[in-house]
């Protein structure tokens, strides 16, 4: 019997084949492996090299110690929040404009796609200092922009450092799903435009009871990115939040240990326990919505 | 050149059996052409003789070689795929030329033929072309110079004319018959389109639901058809289809009451068995109301076709077609009908079978044979 | 992009963009134009005028041998990181499209590492990759000190390479996956017919019907390791031993945010940028050329 893709009966080629995907799997797989089995042991049978290959009995312990002393459960509900507040955000900012931006007809539109459109050339990293000066004072662009319009207001400082807002807006603030949208809204014919205004529905009306449903599967796709990617934020959680009520489990790593230049060893087992307990939430997230998660990642990012 | 064996073979995908039990012979240098609706399993036939497809049960010879444990490149199929198959990347001359290429033949030898195809299949100009800067008539004749390159000793085509326009199908349809004729190669050509099929074949296989339901020449299928699919499927428009019960050695009554007489000669049916009475649209005469053996048709509406008129009527409650062929009678309200006793065609409507007596077309017959 | 049909209540269609363009010139354009500003000018961190110095913080990152250092171990990361994933990405999505049995599930794990935030995959190759625990100083009891990234530079440069490589692997591998089975089956079934091989259909024909997608993810993976690989050198190497592992990212950070320097990080930062734009321009170019095979 030959397997399905196939064309031609090649055994030898198989045989490498079936090799190099078991080769594969183990490269995918061994890190998180190790790092599940280094957080079962107690700190001397982690500390063996080579490390043993099973599964101790310090698993509950561990997990207890590393939960307790970082408070981890309040920073997997920050996290949570904030990939949600991202995922949430994005989802309904991205469809809105994207809406505007494809179905109405005015001037600036070609003007606000590009001006949304730029935002993908510049990660959020590259231009880090100064978003951190904003997040500081949020009120400072807006007194600008009221300045601009040609009045002056004194507008109290916004101090977003160490808030729920500071962390979600600046990530909430790309072109991701707004292209994604777009992508999808000028695949809708314009026959479906005009019968649902010939039943006399409004753009709200369309957008809400057409374009919604029909986006579905686009909003799962986004909505699986996000929440990985906003999960795994750990640059900007580590600049905004200095109080330790607000740090996310992402930043948590890099509190828990030792900096890799100076001091100890880090104390393997509970590190690598918090290390699978950050990895978990996403990776959870990517086997279940496998064909969200590959369809959203193909499609935001061409 | 090469001829084909194919014995009762089968195919199934996991539980799903496709093809049926197919037996079918394929003589050196025939025209086949493999007919049937979507998803009958021609695509599966056909590509289990190239290779591309195992076979679950049976055996296929190409040349009197079983050819059920070689791969495609070792079988000398060459096909023609449905929507050409261009390397995208490759121009037109790589194209042609790659399975030389493949093959390790120098390059000069390769241009030479690349060159040489070109030029039959009326491509020089394009060489260097990619297949995006192509028409659709272009690409299909890059598909088929890519087939004849390799001088195979059978031409497999799946569909190759489905995504041209109707003009460019019926030109393409005769170059691709003035190609067989000079090449003189096996050819084995699926399709669903019965003009396309009566118009190249030299002998046509009906298949429906992974069996075949007939095979021999075109005249034969359409004079003849061995069952009530076959008769329907070939033709246009189609034959009409009437339920009748026997009520005599030679009279049959139809649903509406009324009555046919049916030559006992041609058809073998018992009495009181239930029966379809088909006659093609053509075939149907109009005649005056009172002639004898009329029957009275309600006229639903009329399609002008130019030099013919198709006239949509019901006979009881059984939809019903007639051709004119010159539009000289408004057709309106009722017409009356008489349907010529030879013919008709004469179908059990049980097994679908046709109902054959003892004269047959023995002339059809015997020009099939040659 | 223009549509017949299409609403024209103007007030409406402002509303609807009104937010994400609040968001976007908050956070993106006014960040973006403070960072040129801060790039030409010096300034105290907070408050306080800014003094316009022109091109001087360039001059002196331009002439700075830790800021090249920075630059060259950057690229030497891109370059070796990049190769690796892509390299082996390829690999396995061409094993994988061969759809042999079991290649869902095998598909189904390369997945998983492009979920795992950086950092996690940081430190899980920390353990992985220690000099005193973990697997690879098994190799220390041939000789102390035969692997230590602590120490050597090269050896924390192979583990930070390794470890994004690792995570850029898996989005690689979605990447070419999705191009090898958008190609038609009749390409591959056609090449067979013409006597091609499984490997010299590899070679003839799905490589370079990848090329796009193979083109694009090198641009990307360029990017993304000059941008993305913060968490993993924050948490394995720290950007030592002796700034070995210095990224331009990562010595923006510490330049802005443990040097307090704003000028200096600003006008690291502008230079990052521009490498980052420059490479999407190319990216945009490409794409609108690789239209031609559809
Ligand atoms: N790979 C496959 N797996 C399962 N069923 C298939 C496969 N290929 C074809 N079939 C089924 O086999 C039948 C015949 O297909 P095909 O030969 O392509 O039909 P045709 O070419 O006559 O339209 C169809 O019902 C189709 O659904
Ligand atoms: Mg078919």
């Amino acid at each position: 019997m030959r397997d399905a893709g196939m064309i031609e009966r090649a055994p030898l080629l198989n045989a490498v084949t079936h090799l190099l995907m078991i080769a594969g799997l183990l490269v995918a797989a061994f890190p998180i492996y190790v790092v599940f089995i280094a957080s079962t042991h107690d700190l001397p049978t982690v500390n063996r090299v080579p490390m043993p290959l099973w599964p101790g009995d310090h698993l509950v312990q561990n997990y207890a110690t590393v939960w307790n002393k970082s408070d981890f459960g309040a920073k997997m509900i920050n996290s949570l929040i904030v990939a949600l507040g991202v995922t949430i955000g994005k989802i309904t900012l991205a469809a809105l404009t994207a809406f505007s931006i494809v179905f109405f007809r005015y001037r600036a539109r070609m003007l606000i796609f590009w001006a949304i459109f730029i935002t993908l050339m510049l990660p959020l990293e590259v231009r880090i200092v100064p978003t951190y000066a904003v997040a500081a004072d949020v009120a400072e662009p807006l007194r600008w922009l009221v300045w601009l319009f040609g009045f002056e207001l004194g507008i109290a400082p916004i101090n977003l450092l160490n808030t729920y807002t500071g962390l979600i807006l600046p990530l909430v603030a790309t072109a991701t799903g707004t292209f994604l949208y777009r992508q999808f809204f000028l695949t809708i014919p314009d026959t479906l435009v005009e019968a649902a205004r010939m039943d006399g529905a409004g753009p709200l009306r369309f957008f809400w009871e057409h374009l919604i449903p029909l986006s579905r599967n686009n909003m799962a796709a986004l909505a699986t990115i996000m929440f990985v990617y906003a999960w795994n934020q750990y640059l900007w959680p580590l600049l905004i939040t200095t109080d330790a009520r607000m740090a996310t489990a992402t930043m948590q790593l890099q509190k828990i240990v030792p900096g890799p230049l100076f001091g100890q060893p880090p104390v393997w087992n509970e590190a690598m326990a918090a290390t699978l307990l950050v990895m978990m939430p996403p990776l959870l997230v990517v086997i279940f919505m496998q064909g969200a998660f590959v369809r959203g990642l193909v499609a935001t990012d061409k | 050149m090469a001829e084909i064996a194919i014995r009762n073979v089968e195919k199934s995908y996991g539980k799903t059996a496709v093809l049926h039990g197919v037996d079918l012979q394929i003589a050196n240098g025939e025209f086949l052409v493999i007919l049937g609706p979507s998803g009958c399993g021609k695509s599966t036939l056909l590509r289990m003789i190239a290779g591309l497809e195992g076979i679950t049960q049976g055996e296929i010879a190409i040349d009197g070689r079983v050819v059920n444990a070689l791969e495609p490149r070792e079988r000398g199929c060459a096909m023609v795929f449905q929507n050409y198959a261009l390397y995208p990347h490759m121009t037109v001359a790589e194209n042609i030329g790659y399975a030389l290429k493949v093959a390790g033949l120098p390059k000069a030898e390769r241009d030479r033929r690349v060159a040489e195809i070109a030029q039959i299949v009326g491509l020089e100009a394009f060489l260097a072309r990619r297949p995006s800067e192509l028409s659709g008539g272009q690409r299909q004749r890059v598909a088929m110079g890519r087939a004849m390159i390799r001088e195979p000793k059978v031409f497999l085509f799946d569909e190759p004319l489905s995504n041209l326009d109707a003009k460019l199908r019926v030109q393409m349809r005769l170059e691709i018959r003035r190609l067989h004729q000079r090449l003189q190669a096996t050819s084995v050509f699926v399709t669903h389109d019965q003009i396309e099929a009566m118009s190249l074949a030299d002998r046509i296989v009906v298949m429906n639901q992974g069996r075949i339901e007939q095979a021999g020449p075109p005249r034969l299928l359409y004079a003849e058809p061995a069952t009530r699919f076959v008769a329907a499927f070939l033709g246009a428009p189609a034959m009409n289809l009437l339920p009748a019960t026997m009520i005599a050695k030679n009279r049959a009554r139809m649903t509406d009451g009324t009555e046919i007489s049916l030559d006992p000669e041609r058809f073998a049916a018992e009495i009181g068995q239930a029966v379809e009475i088909g006659i093609r649209p053509e075939d149907v005469m109009i005649v005056w109301p009172g002639s004898e053996g009329a029957h009275q048709v309600e006229v639903e509406f009329t399609e002008d076709m130019g030099s013919s008129r198709l006239i949509h009527t019901r006979l009881g409650a059984t939809e019903f077609t007639v051709l004119q062929p010159t539009a000289q009678i408004e057709a309106e309200g009722a017409l009356h009908i008489t349907l010529p006793e030879d013919a008709i065609h004469l179908f059990d409507a049980g097994t679908g079978r046709r109902l054959a007596g003892k004269a047959t077309l023995i002339g059809l017959r015997a020009s099939a044979a040659a | 992009m223009d549509r017949r049909a299409t609403f024209s209540n103007l007030w409406l269609a402002g509303a609807l963009v009104a937010p994400q363009i609040l968001l976007v010139i908050v956070f993106f354009y006014w960040p973006t134009v403070q960072a040129l500003y801060w790039a030409f000018s010096t300034q105290p961190p907070f408050g306080g005028t800014n003094q316009w110095v022109g091109w001087q913080n360039f001059q002196q990152i331009f002439s700075d041998a830790v800021y090249w250092n920075s630059v060259q171990v950057s690229i030497v990361f891109a370059i070796l990181s990049t190769a690796l994933s892509i390299g082996m990405a390829l690999l396995l999505a061409l094993m994988i499209d061969r759809q042999l049995a079991g290649h869902k599930a095998y598909r189904f794990v390369y997945f998983w590492p492009y979920a795992i935030a950086a950092p996690a995959v940081g430190l899980a190759f920390r353990f992985i990759f220690a000099p005193d625990a973990g697997f690879v100083s098994a190799i220390n009891q041939l000789a102390p000190n035969l692997w230590n990234p602590a120490l050597k530079g090269w050896d924390a440069m192979l583990l930070i390479v390794i470890a994004n490589s690792w995570k850029m692997m898996a989005y690689n591998f979605i990447f070419f996956l999705a191009a090898l089975q958008s190609i038609p089956r009749g390409l591959i079934e056609a090449a067979a017919m013409d006597g091609s091989g499984v490997l010299r259909r590899a070679r003839d024909i799905q490589i370079p019907l990848l090329a796009p997608t193979l083109f694009f993810l090198l641009v990307i993976n360029i990017t993304e390791s000059f941008v993305d690989s913060f968490g993993i050198v924050d948490i394995t190497t720290g950007g030592g031993p002796a700034r070995a592992t210095d990224l331009m990212v990562f010595k923006i950070y510490s330049d802005g945010f443990k040097g307090l320097d704003y000028s200096m990080a600003a006008a690291q930062s502008i230079v990052l940028m521009f490498l980052v734009i420059g490479l999407t321009f190319v990216q945009f170019r490409y794409i609108e050329k690789r239209v031609h095979y559809a």
